[in-house]
């Protein structure tokens, strides 16, 4: 049933690549039916008009890097209904949660002419370690139906079917050969979660993680397959588990077990 | 299981008479499916001849680790078992089953029309022939019919081949399904190949079979044929590495339910749910309800489903076997124990897929060998 008042939805960005919220804008097909379904009321990306909260939908994309920022998502998050993270950066830190495992400043000394401008946290951090979160989506980037996905779900009242197992389901769903099994490639696929139809797999290549660790990932017993099996090299391993979700909590304690 | 004595119904096509085969099946309107190479591994898909299949390459095979390489001799069907199995033909990964459409009040339900292609299936082995048995228990024998199984099911003209080489997972031979195809087929065939001949004995399975060797060129075997195919079989069957005592197992696991090797096996399992994607038997599926922006067009879908995924057991406050050991046991007590309480046969036939494509080479009968072995631990020290 049509809402007979349009629910309001607002993107809000943080430390990121802006590349998520674009998934949104991605939805061609989809696009029309999205904006007569809900009034975007808050989108720079999209519209320069913006509507006051509250909102009843909040996409939020991007890591919290800044005290500025800390502050910033109380206030988004007092002013939403539903707050729903989108991407690697807001579910788990991002690429730049490598500087969970450095000191910032030695970045910031050979990145900026004149670091003492700079007022940065120590840490690269998920939205969810700040305020409450409703549903994440993972990825980096989302994928643009699984984020067309969550709003018709959340338009038609209903629960959105985004699985947290492996991504090794849907290769074989869609009757890929594991490329670990039968060519050696190293794959994070039994460990991440399932999101991007095993894209990369079906390219032959292993999963590089993008959607961050599954339920119950057993990141230990995949790592020790690399290690003894395939002759994956230590730093190489480290590397691996060290990409977009470097701060989930299943991939960091496993590559600080390596790293040290 | 040896391969079937009877000298009735035997014929010998050659290598050309292969392709003529698959000629004749498709001017009777059948879709072909057999194996061809893709991904650098053996699977199933559409096949138009000889030329697409993996004509000279060998599988080998061991815990985590497949590898396709020559053989040298030209065999047609060198190969063993792939990650494929047949079931995606019959109860496939992903299927719609009906959609409703808002229409003012009322709801419009339509269900898919059923799949009426006729397919050949090629190069069926023995224990491919028992996992579909297996699942048409599931699917068909039970009160609840799959009516798209059934019509795929009952739409199939099955060429076996018995098994000339097994791979060093294959165990079909404890599981009794095999390396011989003993039913379950129009045509069976074994691969003779060597001293410059390369043919294909065939046995005849049913009138469709017969009908459709008739309009092949063959000929009638020989007390030779039949003497070489005994012997290839016999081969073939004391080629086999892997064993699984069975006679046991049900007492055995159901008795075991809090062995301390679910905890073991949980360290190393990563409940990526491989082993029952490519098993032949697995059968479990969700479905997911989606719907259009409006809420106006709903659709039901099916999905293959794995009891690795804590979605699966999901009640309400959660799910039933949050843990990969809970999940482990659940996976092999009921293939092996429970399953047999509840369609009478055990649920595995011994492919050995399960071996060799869980990525961190986990292998079930070490398992059920390790939990069998835990209930005398005084041994070890005797």
């Amino acid at each position: 049933m049509q809402p007979k008042v349009k629910p309001k939805l607002a993107v809000w960005k943080f430390a990121s690549c802006d590349g998520c919220q674009l998934s949104l804008l991605d939805c061609e097909d989809e696009l029309l039916d999205v904006v007569g379904a809900v009034e975007l009321a808050y989108f720079p990306e999209a519209t320069k008009s913006v509507v006051d909260g509250p909102y009843d939908v909040s996409l939020v994309e991007g890591s919290i890097t800044t005290p500025h920022d800390a502050e910033r998502i109380h206030q988004i998050r007092r002013e939403s209904k539903v707050l729903v993270t989108i991407g690697a950066c807001a579910t788990s830190g991002g690429i730049q949660a490598l500087r969970n495992f450095a000191n910032v400043e030695s970045f910031t000394r050979i990145v900026y002419a004149a670091p003492q401008y700079i007022d940065t946290l120590k840490k690269s951090t998920p939205i969810g370690d700040h305020v409450r979160v409703d549903f994440e989506l993972r990825g980096c980037p989302i994928n643009q139906y699984q984020l067309l996905e969550v709003i018709n779900a959340f338009l038609n009242g209903r629960k959105p079917n985004i699985p947290t197992y492996s991504v090794c389901v849907e290769c074989k769903r869609r009757g890929l050969s594991c490329v670990m099994v039968s060519q050696g490639t190293p794959c994070l696929g039994p460990v991440t979660q399932a999101g991007c139809d095993a894209l990369c797999p079906s390219y032959n290549r292993g999963c590089y993680a993008c959607f961050g660790p599954k339920e119950s990932a057993n990141v230990p017993s995949l790592s020790q397959w690399w290690r003894s099996s395939l002759d994956v090299r230590r730093e190489d391993l480290v590397r691996s588990l060290r990409t977009f979700n470097s701060g989930a909590t299943d991939f960091e304690r496993e590559s600080i077990r390596h790293a040290n | 299981m040896s391969i079937s004595e009877s000298n009735t119904n035997m014929n010998v096509i050659d290598r050309d008479g292969l392709d003529r085969l698959f000629e004749v099946l498709v001017s009777e309107g059948y879709l072909l499916i057999g194996p061809r190479v893709r991904d650098a591994s053996v699977v199933y898909d559409e096949i138009s001849s000889t030329r697409d299949m993996p004509v000279g390459l060998k599988d080998e095979q061991e815990p985590g680790r497949y590898r396709l390489h020559e053989r040298g001799d030209g065999a047609v069907f060198g190969y063993v078992v792939g990650p494929h199995s047949w079931k995606r033909e019959l109860f496939p990964p992903v299927q719609k089953l009906y959609q409703v459409q808002r229409n003012g009040g009322k709801p419009d339900m339509e269900a898919p029309a059923a799949d009426v292609q006729k397919r050949a299936l090629i190069g069926v082995r023995g224990c491919e022939l028992a996992a579909m048995a297996i699942q048409d228990k599931v699917f068909v024998d039970g009160p609840f019919v799959d009516e798209q199984y059934k019509r795929r099911r009952e739409n199939l003209f099955i060429v076996a081949v018995h098994c000339n080489e097994p791979a060093a997972t294959c165990f079909c031979g404890s599981m009794g399904t095999g390396p011989a195809a003993r039913s379950g087929f129009d045509l069976a065939m074994t691969e003779v190949i060597g001293g410059g001949i390369h043919e294909f004995i065939v046995e005849t399975g049913t009138e469709l079979g017969a009908t459709m060797l008739d309009a092949v060129p063959h000929r009638e075997s020989t007390e030779d044929d039949r003497v070489r195919r005994a012997m290839i079989n016999e081969t073939a069957r004391q080629g086999m590495t892997r064993a699984m005592r069975t006679d046991d197992v049900h007492r055995l696991l159901t008795r075991n339910y809090e062995s301390p090797r679910w905890e073991e096996v949980s360290e190393r399992c990563l409940s990526c749910a491989n082993c029952t994607m490519v098993c032949p038997t697995c059968f479990c599926s969700t479905v997911e309800d989606v719907t259009d922006l409006s809420g106006d067009h709903a659709e039901r879908w099916r999905k293959w489903d794995s009891c690795f995924t804590s979605d699966f057991s999901y009640l309400v406050g959660g799910s039933v076997r949050p843990s990969i050991s809970s999940q482990y046991r659940q996976w092999l007590t009921h293939k092996l124990a429970t399953w047999q309480d509840q369609f009478g046969v055990i649920g595995c036939v011994g492919c050995g897929r399960c071996i060799s494509w869980c990525p961190v080479g986990i292998d079930l009968t070490e398992e059920v060998a390790a939990i069998r072995e835990s209930e005398h631990p005084a041994k070890r020290y005797v």
